[in-house]
């Protein structure tokens, strides 16, 4: 066979069962792949040694019929999980050099299902950013362009490196992790499919924390089959994350019916932005129409608290995060600040926290910190987490109604070029997941699937919102959709 | 609510980050833009709401308080900056 790094997981996964390859060779077809896109700048951390003796392991499990669900599948994983003697740096330079000692729930899930991982995969730095460009490592860029034009476009933050990989079949798939959308954005901005599952489903254990209330682990893949697949093998109860939920992890595959007749969907009319481009507004119209066409009902309905969403989203990750990065202090693992002469403590951990924080981590911890500080805790952050109560009672006043799923754009506009944003303030980057936020504020599964495209060529994306705990149903409607929009294109190979 | 260049030098300070005296001024601008966005908040009506603890109202487990792991006193220094004698090594915090 030819050309195995453009497989999805479901068809490989039948390949190698029908022996019609390894995943020896499925493995080296991807490390060529990767090692010709280093202008893509996607894989940060290469663990080829690793990956083929797991393909070994999973080609002898193969040969002996004893093959779990990803069983010889190459997959790149976030440099947000720590990967035992793996560097894990979560694309900062606090964390130059260190090697965790420990494997995170999630990838040795993976592993335990005969996943092979390739490396690690670029983001922004702790997971704070919409276009992969807070990063220790520099962008990572998206293999897509706007036509002929050379400009470099982002591949969307903070699971850049994993979107990029994954639209460039530098793997199989990757994982990636979803705060306020950090997954769905960045696959809509590649024409990839990426769910962020009920906040629960993933153990965070072994995850470098972002924002604990709000982060969420899941697949970013070539097909919403292959997302159920990955799924799958992702969650489960974990004992050491206490709100990893104690429920029973469905045959999400086996629920891939695509049969929506009678499903409700429902049209938040507050997702209707000032200002949307024409054609995301288009995408929008059409991906209802095609829903329709299969069978759904479509109900308008409101979610009226919507449009705070983002700001309560702006008080409560920063504050989670500053308090979560306090644990970066030069002492335990990571940098450390050369200090002067008569520096105390005090010194060294302003000085290390300085060196080794990049200006959007920063803003993020200083602004946590001051809505936390005395006097003004109340003012901001149990006002955010009244409104994030409110919120989550839109949602639950819709799916009370009957509501099955809601049918949104992912993201406000297509892939924009790296630097674009440079000089915009940082509030103009944070209405990227203006979309998406809710959907983690709420705890909700969130699905982006690609559905179209833009008239310059680049992908855009619409999101289904789904029930709590109810992925199976979530994917079978965005299964649905993807069938119905029968979207196939690729990124001309420039890189 | 504006922030003036003295109450960024205290954030900075409460969060452990060094700023130089020279960078304050373009911080406390950031700071107020970002809090301009957040003051959207007040116009909610919030009287009577609770503020979240959770997203999923699920119990939280127990166990028995018991010791569960431990003895790995190398892998828990093996990323220190500076180890010294099975302890992490710190700049002197008493004279």
């Amino acid at each position: 066979m030819s050309d195995l790094n453009k497989l999805g997981l479901a068809e490989a996964r039948d390949a190698l069962r029908a022996r019609e390859t390894s995943s020896k060779e499925l493995t080296n077809a991807c490390l060529a792949a990767i090692d010709g896109a280093g202008a893509l700048n996607a894989f940060v951390h290469h663990t080829p040694e690793k990956a083929l003796e797991q393909a070994a392991q999973a080609d002898a499990r193969l040969k002996d019929a004893d093959a779990p669900a990803m069983c010889g599948l190459p997959i790149g994983i976030k440099d947000l999980f720590c990967t035992k003697d793996v560097p894990s740096q979560a694309g900062s330079r606090i964390l130059e050099g260190f090697l965790p000692q420990y494997e995170s729930t999630v990838s040795q899930n993976l592993f335990d299902a005969g996943a092979v991982m390739l490396g690690k995969l670029n983001m922004d730095e702790f997971a704070m950013g919409s276009s992969n460009e807070t990063s220790v490592y520099g962008n990572a860029v998206n293999p897509w362009r706007r036509g002929n034009d050379a400009a470099q476009l982002t591949p969307g933050g903070s699971s850049g490196g994993s979107a990029a990989a994954v639209a460039a079949d530098l793997c199989l798939a990757a994982t990636g992790t979803d705060t306020g959308g950090s997954i769905r954005q960045p696959a809509a901005f590649t024409g990839i499919t990426g769910i962020k599952p009920t906040y629960g489903r993933c153990s965070r254990w072994g995850i470098v924390a972002f924002a604990s209330s709000l982060d969420q682990a899941g697949p970013m893949t070539k097909s919403v089959r292959d997302a159920a697949i990955m799924l799958e093998a992702m969650c489960g109860h974990d004992p050491k994350d206490s709100t990893s939920a104690d429920l029973a992890v469905p045959d999400f595959e086996a629920a891939l019916t695509g049969d929506v007749r009678g499903k409700k969907i429902g049209i938040p009319k507050e997702y209707r932005m000032d200002g949307m481009p024409e054609e995301i507004e288009t995408l929008w119209q059409d991906g209802i129409a095609m829903m329709r066409d299969a069978g759904a009902e479509i109900v308008d309905i409101s979610l009226p608290h919507t449009k705070y969403a983002l700001p309560a989203y702006y008080v409560i990750a920063p504050a989670e995060a500053s308090s979560n990065l306090a644990r970066y202090d030069g002492v335990r693992y990571g940098h450390r600040a050369k200090l002067d002469q008569g520096d105390g403590i005090t010194e060294m951990y302003e000085k290390t926290r300085a060196e080794g924080f990049g200006p959007e981590v920063q803003r993020r911890v200083m602004i946590g910190t001051y809505v936390l500080s005395a006097g003004f805790y109340d003012a901001y952050y149990n006002r955010a987490r009244k409104v994030r109560t409110l919120i989550k009672k839109d949602f639950e006043d819709v799916f009370a109604q009957g509501i099955d799923s809601i049918l949104t754009p992912a993201t406000p506009s297509a892939a924009f070029g790296l630097g674009e944003m440079a000089d915009a303030d940082p509030v103009q980057m944070y209405l990227n997941d203006v979309f998406t936020v809710t959907v983690n504020l709420a705890g909700l599964p969130g699905i982006a699937v690609p559905t179209g495209q833009d008239r310059q060529g680049l992908p855009l994306g619409l999101q289904l919102i789904g029930r709590p705990w109810e992925e199976a149903d979530l994917l079978s409607s965005a299964y649905a959709l993807e069938q119905a929009a029968g979207f196939v294109a690729k990124a001309d190979k420039w890189w | 609510m504006s922030i003036d260049e003295s109450t960024a030098a205290r954030v900075a300070k409460l969060a452990r980050i060094k700023v130089e005296p020279e960078a304050l001024g373009a911080l406390a601008q950031e700071f107020n833009g970002i809090l301009g966005f957040i003051e959207q908040l007040n116009e909610v009506d919030v009287e009577g709401v609770e503020p979240m603890t959770s997203v999923t109202p699920q119990r939280l487990k127990r166990r028995e308080d018991v010791v569960t792991d431990g003895d790995q006193q190398d892998k828990v220094l093996k990323n220190a900056p500076d180890a010294r004698e099975g302890f992490f090594a710190v700049p002197k915090v008493v004279e």
